[in-house]
């Protein structure tokens, strides 16, 4: 396998979703706060226009999708990053209150370490 | 006669919140800075004391600004007060004439009637009984209107009034008690006698008509006595420990104590002298405009008394500061939101102990075990010198009419500037200080900081309020900061700009962040009026309304937000002006979904209006002296 590497040739990750380990209790956590967390079409509005993603691949969609599939261990991190500027509330094209979900992220983080849901 | 056993309830209560009020002072004192403790030390000897007696007198008494904004209210609120007031006052006076001697015990003076049942026959002693009883006619009328304001509150011209709670209830009920039963013990004792002046005299007469007067007299004055004395053991629980705090608030308010970012004894002062008078659920925005009516300032002052869990009523706010600018008392309601919103992260945890009646407070340490937000992305900071720096900000570049207007000033005043955020910069640090996260905010403003710092600019402008608070507020910079409509101000002043008249009808919606939040109410509207007609609304100054759109609340709805947005544009579209001018881009980028009329920022305007010249005019370094800096800081 190493040789085959050698050549350029890599063995992707997988890439399916195993349900088994994945964790929905920090977006279960955010739709009953933020009921407006189910509107969004993940078109991407609020990346264009992040102050954070103008110096980082910070992507609050890409946040999105993964904190609903309850893949927690990258949102986890990337999570500290937003700086709440609130501009993509402001551009978001269905009124989610994207702002409340990065603070409930955050907060629902905090609980999780501390055991707390 | 000189004692009887009914007057004991009284005197129980009377001692107690005597006693009460020394200890809570005391703790209270001691619980300040050393600075505050110096302040207080000095105003004590100085004019702060005298204006505190004097404002004493006028708010705590007469409630003057409750008068000046409604009056029936202001009546209600004068009549018990002042009246009550004048009651002990002359009571006490007419004990220490007319009594067998001087110096009574207080209880002489209150139930002065039952011990000298004889008294106010003729002459002086009936003109002063002449007196006693208008000062209770007055009294009683203002309780007339406090409780059909409870049932029924337009009465007193409020569309709202605030809830209760059940040992606010008692008191109430104790102190509603308290005169009507004075007036009926009175009554019956002078139709006993024969005595009394036009009130209990007459109604005295009139009742001995048909009721056993001379057994009735006993019981109501043990009512007096028993209603008086609930009322004063219950006053510390309840939300008329404002009487004895709001006296306490004037004297550290005069003295130069204000609430900072900290909670401590003034902030404690602060809350409990809110007496729940429910003004600012009528000037709150979402009690009008979205129906949410349990979040205004009244409930949050109650709900850190009880020591509820404040955080959902905390963040619920667009800080728009209209009630801070309406309260009666004076109490700083935006700061101590703040230092509300910044509960997770405070030092001290505070609890009611001894069902309430004391206050502990605990150092907590702050646990957070997934870290704190991290910026350490940042870039390095590269920067050129230059005199003048222009920090457009974040909403700023969400609506770039405003930027180009901006970029179009600048070029045409020939000033030695630079775009610093041109390609995209910093936040700067208030959202996330209105989320209650100051030390995430703190390292935006370090960065921010020093990237000023390094150009050597003299002066900052910025087309955002909310950075203009933060960067005048939260920031130690050398540089002047300067709204752009200040800057724009100092352009036309020193004739560095041509400026064409356009022939438009404007009306200026002030910022929250700009107007009340950090007092710039003048200049805006001095360039609207330098380039069109500029129009009153009814929302002028202190009295604007806030667009909806602020980054302060995240608890409401798009939807909610945009009928505060629709609700405020209405009001001030209702002249049909061509142009709705404000000098927020978060304000026009609301305003714009909001209303059919032109949303314009003030740069904009003037931008349009500008006479393009061939050569900008080069401005020596002369144009910003010294002088000219501080007389515009």
């Amino acid at each position: 396998m190493k040789k085959m590497e050698k050549f350029g040739f890599v063995i992707s990750k997988g890439r399916q979703i195993d349900y088994e380990s994945n964790d929905r209790r920090i977006a279960e956590y955010i739709y009953k706060r933020e009921p407006s967390f189910r509107l969004c079409i993940e078109c991407g509005g609020c990346s264009a226009t992040c102050t954070t993603g103008n110096f980082t691949g910070f992507s609050l969609r890409e946040l999105h999708i993964l904190i609903k599939r309850g893949e927690n261990d990258k949102a986890r991190h990337d999570i500290k990053k937003c700086m709440l500027c609130g501009k993509c509330t402001l551009v978001c094209p269905r009124g989610v209150n994207t702002r409340n979900i990065v603070v409930l992220a955050r907060q629902a983080f905090q609980n999780y370490d501390n055991y707390a849901i | 006669m000189q004692f009887d056993p009914f007057v004991i309830p009284f005197n129980i209560g009377l001692y107690f919140i005597l006693f009460y009020v020394v200890i809570r002072s005391v703790i209270w004192f001691r619980g300040l800075s050393r600075q505050d403790k110096l302040r207080l030390q000095r105003g004590f000897f100085g004019i702060a004391f005298v204006q505190s007696l004097k404002e004493i007198f006028l708010e705590s008494l007469i409630h003057r600004k409750i008068l000046k904004t409604n009056f029936r209210l202001g009546y209600m609120h004068m009549s018990l007060a002042f009246g009550w007031f004048l009651l002990i006052l002359f009571g006490t006076i007419e004990a220490d004439m007319f009594g067998a001697k001087h110096l009574n015990a207080p209880y002489r003076a209150i139930f002065f009637r039952f011990f000298n049942p004889e008294h106010g026959r003729m002459g002086i002693e009936a003109a002063y009984g002449f007196l006693m009883d208008l000062i209770l006619a007055f009294i009683l009328s203002g309780l007339l209107l406090a409780v059909s304001k409870r049932f029924w509150s337009k009465i007193v011209g409020m569309k709202k009034t605030a809830r209760l709670k059940v040992t606010d209830k008692i008191a109430l009920t104790s102190l509603w008690l308290i005169f009507p039963s004075r007036l009926l013990a009175e009554s019956f004792t002078s139709g006993t006698y024969g005595t009394g002046s036009f009130l209990t005299g007459s109604l005295g007469h009139w009742m001995a008509s048909f009721l056993p007067v001379q057994e009735l007299a006993y019981p109501f004055w043990c009512l007096y006595s028993l209603s008086l004395g609930t009322f004063f053991i219950l006053l510390p629980l309840t939300r008329y420990m404002h009487i004895p705090t709001e006296l306490f608030l004037i004297f550290m308010r005069n003295s130069g104590i204000r609430t900072g970012d900290k909670a401590g004894s003034y902030s404690e002062v602060e809350t409990y002298s809110c007496s729940s008078c429910g003004i600012c659920i009528d000037a709150c925005q979402l009690n009008f405009s979205t129906g949410i009516n349990n979040v205004q300032s009244v409930y949050l002052m109650k709900a850190i008394r009880n020591n509820d869990n404040v955080a959902d009523i905390a963040h619920n706010c667009l800080m728009c500061g209209r009630c801070d600018q309406k309260c009666p008392v004076g109490i700083e309601l935006s700061p101590i939101r703040m230092i509300q919103r910044r509960g997770s992260e405070a030092e001290n945890d505070i609890r009611n102990i001894y069902k309430g009646y004391f206050r502990s407070i605990q150092k907590t340490e702050i646990d957070k075990p997934n870290g704190f937000a991290v910026y350490n992305f940042l870039p390095e900071i590269k920067t050129e010198k230059a005199d003048v720096l222009f920090f457009a900000g974040c909403m700023t570049h969400l609506t770039p009419s405003i930027k180009k207007a901006m970029v179009k000033i600048l070029d045409a005043s020939g000033v030695n500037y630079r775009f610093i955020d041109e390609h995209g910069g910093v936040c700067c640090g208030r959202p996330l200080m209105l989320a209650g996260q100051d030390k995430e905010a703190r390292e935006l403003i370090n960065y921010n900081s020093q990237m000023i710092w390094r150009s050597g600019a003299h002066t900052l402008v910025t087309s955002c309020p909310i950075c203009y608070k933060v960067f005048n507020e939260s920031y130690h910079l050398d540089a002047v900061v300067l709204h752009h409509t200040q800057f724009i101000k100092n352009l036309i002043d020193n004739g560095a700009v041509k400026m064409k008249f356009l022939r438009k009808r404007v009306v200026y919606h002030t910022p929250c962040e700009l107007g009340r939040g950090s007092g710039v109410y003048d200049e805006p509207k001095a360039v609207l009026k330098h380039v069109a007609r500029l129009e009153k609304s009814k929302f002028e100054d202190q009295n604007s309304l806030c667009c909806g759109g602020s980054l302060a609340n995240m608890k409401i709805s798009y939807r909610e937000k945009s009928r505060i947005a629709c609700d405020a544009a209405a009001e001030l579209t209702k002249g049909k002006p061509d142009i709705l001018a404000t000098a927020c881009p978060l304000c026009k980028k609301t305003f714009s979904q909001a209303t059919e009329t032109r949303v314009a920022d003030i740069s904009e305007i003037v931008a349009e209006a500008l006479m393009s010249s061939t050569t900008p005019k080069v401005i020596s370094k002369q144009f910003y002296s010294i002088k000219e800096l501080a007389d515009i800081s």
